[in-house]
């Protein structure tokens, strides 16, 4: 993808495994941008250096909203680790997130 | 200016309509679905809201060359693909075509974390992109409310909702929209509200343990439309409203016409009975002989060497052919010959449009030239009046179209046209009425013809007998004391006969009187004959003895000189004449 922005962090964390997550935004849209800052952060939380961020701009790329079945904007996608997962809205609660990235669970 | 006309006022632009294709519907609808405007389709599960869109859409693109895009967000592409290709519409052929696009949003079973605000610009994004990919006109969503079971925040779906449809006018595309009803209100979550121009309802109801589909234009900004629930189909071909007769009246009109089986009815009707493709209804109480007529006419048709399909609602074939069998109709002969099928069922068995289909069906395969549907009014059992009447609307039209000619019988509980009998009257071409009259102590049947377009038919009524040789009509007697039937028939003629006998008997004494009266004029006549030939006799004896005239008058000289001379000495006893040649002088 053309709009790809990659955050990785120096020190791995007891789980190697590298997360693949993809963000669908419309455009420079304010909730769009809030959520890509958002997400950035979170992950340098909870996945340093284990996560690999792409945002897909459906404004020039509208087929791959059906063939990626995409409907609200923002979403971020769980790509890696299976299965997938999806979450919408722009990734304010960070409770939710981590909740909908399965990532609350496995800290406890 | 009084008295001068005033300019006509410029006719304000009609409400644009995109057509449906959908038989009966654009008829309802005065044209078709508002144009670049989202319609609702309503109605609770299975009522055939899917296959509207869907028939809407796959008419657009191949009878009005309007591309089209379907958004599914309860079957998936494959799924519908498969369920329409029954009705013969081919979506993976027009899809390849570029002409339709399926796109199947998959929301169900997917769990969606909502963690802030989110707008649809998803679905916007790929419902664009369809449509620019296709140049589609219309748009079919369905249903949109299974979003509802997918995110949590309702507040922004709905105002998103209203987005949609606000965008969907933007973009200028015919949309049909589709809900499940709710209750108390349209759709389940009152996505109603939204969709302001036009809004169907469709619905299912199950009475009398048999369903039938109806659709309702519930409302239609800017345009007249139907307000009845009209009665729908889903046939072989798709969806049909009902009632459309328009269908009908372009069939292909027969003069030929049709022996009724009863040859008194067939001079009734004019030249020789019922016109081929014609619709007749045989109406009467309870066992006043219409089955038998039907069987009648079968029996007769079959006897041609064409075939008959009989539809029987109340009798089991082999219940008809026996009471046939007993008024000397031989129904077993044709039905061995394989040129009269009865089909026996109860109409409860299935709904009004199950029973059309399955009756359909089989005159199609069977292919006869004259169809019984035997009584029409069973059918009132699991429909309305108006029900049954849009369903035989439909079967006419098909049997004309096929140029079958068709019988349908009904019953009446009274002597008053029934229930059915309404609203089918102004379906038949020939209308026959079987009626029972009391009187002597006997019931009898009178046979009418209550109408019978395009023929000069009798105005009489006639006794219709049941013989052990089928039907025959008999005159009726008119007289001072009102119609004769049965024996009060009989005796008349018998009375008639004896009237004649007396006539006779009295002819006879004139003629006789007549003879007598020749005998004595002709007795006279001879006596007068006799008369006159004597007179001749006499006369001939003169002519021939007498001498002529100049010697008579000689010898009466000689006479007279004799008798002067009287001492002139006689000469014989003769006078001594001479004449007299012995007497010597």
């Amino acid at each position: 993808m053309d709009t790809t922005w990659r955050t990785e962090a120096g020190d791995a964390g007891t789980e190697t495994e590298v997360w693949h997550l993809r963000l669908y935004v419309a455009g420079q849209s304010p909730k769009s941008l809030r959520a890509f800052v958002n997400l950035t952060e979170l992950c340098e939380e909870h996945l340093p250096g284990r996560h690999e961020i792409e945002v897909i701009d459906l404004m020039e790329h509208p087929g791959l909203a059906r063939s990626d079945d995409i409907l609200a904007i923002p979403t971020l996608v769980r790509r890696l680790p299976a299965p997938l997962r999806k979450i919408i809205g722009d990734l304010s609660d960070t409770e939710r997130v981590l909740v909908g990235l399965r990532l609350q669970s496995r800290r406890r | 200016m009084l008295g001068a006309p005033a300019p006509a006022a410029p006719r304000p632009p009609t409400l644009p309509k995109a057509p449906t294709g959908i038989s009966g519907l654009d008829e309802v609808t005065g044209g078709g679905l508002p144009r670049a405007r989202p319609t609702l389709v309503c109605g609770p599960a299975g009522c055939g809201k899917t296959l509207l869109a869907m028939e809407f859409l796959v008419r657009g693109i191949v009878e009005f060359g309007e591309p089209g895009v379907f958004v599914a967000f309860e079957e998936s592409a494959e799924d519908l693909i498969a369920n329409v290709a029954s009705l013969g519409f081919d979506l993976a052929a027009l899809e390849a075509d570029g002409r339709l696009v399926i796109d199947h949003v998959n929301v169900l079973g997917a769990e969606i974390e909502e963690t802030g605000d989110w707008d649809l610009d998803g679905l916007f994004l790929r419902l664009g992109a369809a449509i620019d990919e296709v140049g589609a006109k219309r748009v079919v969503i369905d249903t949109i409310e299974t979003l509802f079971g997918a995110f949590e925040n309702t507040a922004v779906l709905r105002s998103e909702l209203r987005r949609l449809f606000g965008w969907l006018k933007e973009r200028g595309v015919t949309a049909v929209i589709t809900g499940e009803r709710g209750e108390g209100q349209l759709t389940r979550y009152g996505i109603e509200e939204y969709v302001s121009d036009c809004v169907i309802v469709l619905d299912h109801r199950v009475t009398a343990q048999t369903s039938t589909r109806r659709l309702r234009i519930l409302k239609y900004r800017g345009s007249l439309h139907g307000t009845n629930e009209y009665p729908f189909l889903i046939g072989e071909t798709g969806i049909s409203v009902l009632p459309i007769t328009s269908l009908g009246l372009r069939n292909h009109v027969s003069k030929e016409r049709m022996s009724t089986g009863v040859g008194r009815l067939d001079s009734m009707l004019g030249d020789g009975g019922y016109y081929k493709g014609s619709t007749v209804l045989v109406n009467g109480t309870a066992g006043t002989g219409k089955s038998t007529l039907a069987a009648q006419f079968c029996d007769a048709t079959c006897r041609r060497g064409e075939r008959a399909l009989y539809f029987a609602f109340e009798e089991s074939e082999a219940e008809i052919v026996r009471n046939m069998a007993s008024v000397g109709i031989d129904l077993q002969q044709a039905i061995d010959a394989g040129l009269l099928r009865i089909e026996c069922f109860r109409p409860n068995v299935l709904g009004l449009e199950g029973h059309l289909f399955a009756m359909q069906r089989t005159v199609s395969e069977f292919d006869p030239s004259v169809v019984v549907m035997d009584p029409v009014s069973d059918l009132l059992r699991i429909g309305s009046g108006a029900d049954v009447s849009a369903m035989l609307t439909r079967q006419v039209d098909f049997l004309k179209a096929r140029g079958v000619t068709t019988l349908f019988t009904s019953l009446n509980s009274d002597h008053n046209p029934g229930q059915a009998d309404q609203q089918i009257a102004s379906l038949v071409d020939t209308w026959l009425l079987v009626k029972t009259m009391e009187g002597n102590g006997e019931l009898n049947r009178l046979l009418y013809v209550l109408k019978s377009r395009g023929t000069a038919h009798s105005n009489q009524i006639r006794e219709f007998v049941l013989t052990d040789h089928g039907i025959e009509l008999a005159d009726v007697y008119v007289g001072p004391q009102g119609v004769l039937t049965g024996s009060a028939r009989q005796a008349q003629e018998a009375l008639e006969r004896s009237d004649g006998a007396a006539r006779q008997e009295e002819l006879d004494q004139r003629r006789v009187n007549l003879d007598r009266r020749r005998e004595a004029v002709e007795a006279r006549t001879a006596a007068l004959w006799r008369e006159f030939e004597d007179e001749a006799d006499v006369v001939g004896h003169l002519l021939s003895h007498g001498s002529t005239g100049a010697e008579d008058r000689a010898d009466q000289r000689l006479e007279q000189g004799r008798l002067r001379g009287a001492d002139e000495p006689r000469t014989g006893p003769n006078g001594g004449g001479p004449s007299d040649p012995d007497g010597g002088t």
